[in-house]
Order: structure tokens, then sequence, then C-alpha cells
């Protein structure tokens, strides 16, 4: 396979949400939530079961990745941050190391500067966990999916 | 890429419906989405252009049930089948786990079957990937038509290596959870073997 598989365990993700769960108090944010670069959903904090995260997750990637491709034609490595300003809310979109998306939806109680300013320092906290977690899956002796057998996988599809 | 998630016991799948323009890539998910409990799915999102072509993609989340405990989600995605969005295909099959191609039977759309395909092997292959390798369906769509090759022509000229194969009219349903299941199958198959199970 091309790209390696992300594993996600207990250690990492308490420490990613308890990153976004303080961006959406640091920058009084509406909803904080990250996602892979192929559209899952990692972690989501705040006013979240208000919005079809899933979806945005998937949007969010395809747009990252669009851009991605802008920027490739340009010469440029990438565009690591997207904002869209409508009349009521707001999308801060942040690509962190080229691994996960930082997506900050926010309204009139903040201002871009602070969530700019806020994001930035999650993004290094972030950085250095998902190292950790890509270094992880990458370890040989991973087997997360290993004790499954064919049994299982057909009476998935039994009617 | 497979997301594995141990704290909320999740595996996340996705699944990527190529082929050319109008072979019913769409027709597909449009077909899953309306039978699938609702409490099994999530939103179907389609960015389609006026004319209901595809300009991005179709997405459209499904959860399939529980294997020892862990929830298996598959995200199913569409690829726009006009030749100069080759751009957009390529983004779409980023981190995917398994491929579906939906070929249009007609006799007058081989041609554009076999410049999918190879469109397909192209795209695979700069992300990293082989159509040998990745876990890969084949679907024959559009069998109600009229002017349609026999089974065996197309799967001669499109379905060398022997993948799993389907007859299919998407808007009726016939194949389509064949073909999804299928590919599912494989994929987690697949997801075994990689962990050394």
């Amino acid at each position: 396979m091309a790209d390696p598989q992300m594993v996600m365990y207990e250690e990492e993700f308490t420490q990613i949400q308890g990153i976004v769960d303080g961006l959406v108090k640091a920058a009084n944010a509406n909803v904080v939530f990250i996602i892979d670069k192929n559209g899952q959903l990692i972690a989501a904090a705040g006013d979240a079961d208000q919005i079809d995260t899933t979806s945005l997750a998937s949007l969010t990637a395809g747009n990252i990745a669009a851009t991605g491709g802008m920027a490739k034609l340009l010469r440029e490595q990438e565009f690591a941050t997207q904002f869209h300003e409508g009349q009521n809310a707001n999308i801060h979109i942040q690509l962190v190391d080229n691994r996960v998306i930082l997506v900050v939806i926010f309204d009139k109680k903040t201002s871009l500067g602070l969530v700019r300013l806020r994001v930035k320092k999650a993004c290094e906290q972030l950085s250095s966990i998902f190292e950790t977690l890509a270094d992880k899956a990458g370890a040989p002796g991973q087997a997360p999916f290993g004790e499954i057998t064919d049994d299982d996988i057909d009476n998935l599809f039994n009617d | 890429m497979s997301f594995i998630n141990y704290l909320s016991r999740e595996i996340n799948c996705k699944i990527v419906y190529y082929g050319p323009g109008l072979c019913g890539k769409t027709a597909n998910l449009q077909y899953i989405y309306g039978k699938t409990n609702p409490n099994a799915r999530g939103k179907m999102i389609s960015l389609a252009t006026e004319t209901e072509r595809t300009l991005f993609f179709d997405f459209l989340p499904l959860a399939l049930g529980e294997i020892r405990g862990f929830k298996t989600r598959f995200h199913l995605y569409t690829v726009p089948g006009q030749v100069f969005y080759d751009a957009s295909r390529k983004l779409i099959l980023k981190g995917v786990d398994g491929v579906v191609f939906v070929a249009d039977s007609q006799i007058a759309r081989m041609e554009a079957n076999l410049e999918s395909l190879e469109n397909l092997r192209t795209n695979l292959a700069e992300q990293g990937y082989s159509l040998d390798s990745v876990p890969f369906v084949m679907q024959y769509n559009k069998r109600d038509m009229p002017g349609i090759a026999p089974v065996d022509e197309l799967r001669q000229m499109l379905n060398t290596n022997g993948a799993p194969d389907f007859e299919a009219i998407a808007p009726e349903g016939t194949g389509v959870f064949d073909t999804l299941k299928a590919v599912a199958k494989l994929v987690l198959t697949e997801l075994k073997k990689a962990s050394g199970g």
C-alpha cells in the first residue's frame, strides 16, 4: 500500500482531544475538529453534534486535496491555510504537517486573528503527537486486525 | 489508507467507484443510499453540475456492521467520469482502500471503458498503487440497455485479471449490493493480511 495505515490509540487520542477541547475555549470557537487527509474524522470538540461532521470532514478533505492540486500547478509545495468567510459562520482550515487537517468553525464572538494565533500553537502540539502515531503505525509487530478470521468477515455479509 | 480507531473501536475504509462518463457510478451510490437503513448511513453528498454530471465527487458514508466489536465504516466515493476531470479523479483516489470499476455494457461505450480503465491504472500508479494488488471489483452495468456486449466479451476486454465481477442495472439495484459486498470483503481481507493475520 502506498500510504501507511493510520491507527489511533487511547493515549494519543486523549492528548488530541485535550488539544481540540482547549482550542475551542482559547479561540472562543464554536466547533473544532481534526480529520485525516482522506476525510476521516479523528476528533471533534465544541458544538460538534449540531453539525454533520462526517460530511464536513469529507468535503474539507476534498477541498484540501483540490487546493493541493492547485499548489502543485503553481509549483508551491502546499497552501497550508484556508479561510472561508460567511455572513455568520467562518471556517479556518489548517493543514498540519501535511498529515492531518485542523478545522475551526467560529462566528462573531471571536476574531480571525485570535483563531490564527491559537491554531498555530495547537499545530505545534499536534505535530509531535501525529509523528508518534505514524511511528507506532509503521512499527513492526503491530497487528491491529490480525486476529480477525475469514469467517468473521463472511459473517458481516450474511443477510 | 484505512483508519483504525482503538478508542471508538472503528475501522474506516475508503472505496472509490471509477468508470467512464454516464456509466452509472452515481446511480450505484443513489441506490445504496435509498435502500440502506437511515441509521446505517450518513448524508449523501453530490458535487454535481446543473445537469447532474458529477463535478468533483459523490460521497456516501455507510456502516456495515461489527467485526469482533469493531464497527466497520465505509466511505463510498465516485469520481467524475468525464475525460477532462482527470485532476479531480487523481485526488479522489488518494488513500483508496478498494476500487469498483463500473463498466458501461453498451458496445458503443467499449472504447470509453477501455480508456477509463487505462486512466485508472495510470492514476493508481501515480499514487503508488497497482491495479493488480489493490482490492478491485468489476461491474458490467446497464444490462437492460439495447446494443450491449455479451458478458464474456466484456470480461475478456476489461477483466483480464479475473477480479470478482457482476452484472448490474444500477437504477433498479440489480448487482449493486453484490458489488459493494464483494469489494468490502476484499478490503477487509486485505486489511487482515496487512496486519499479518
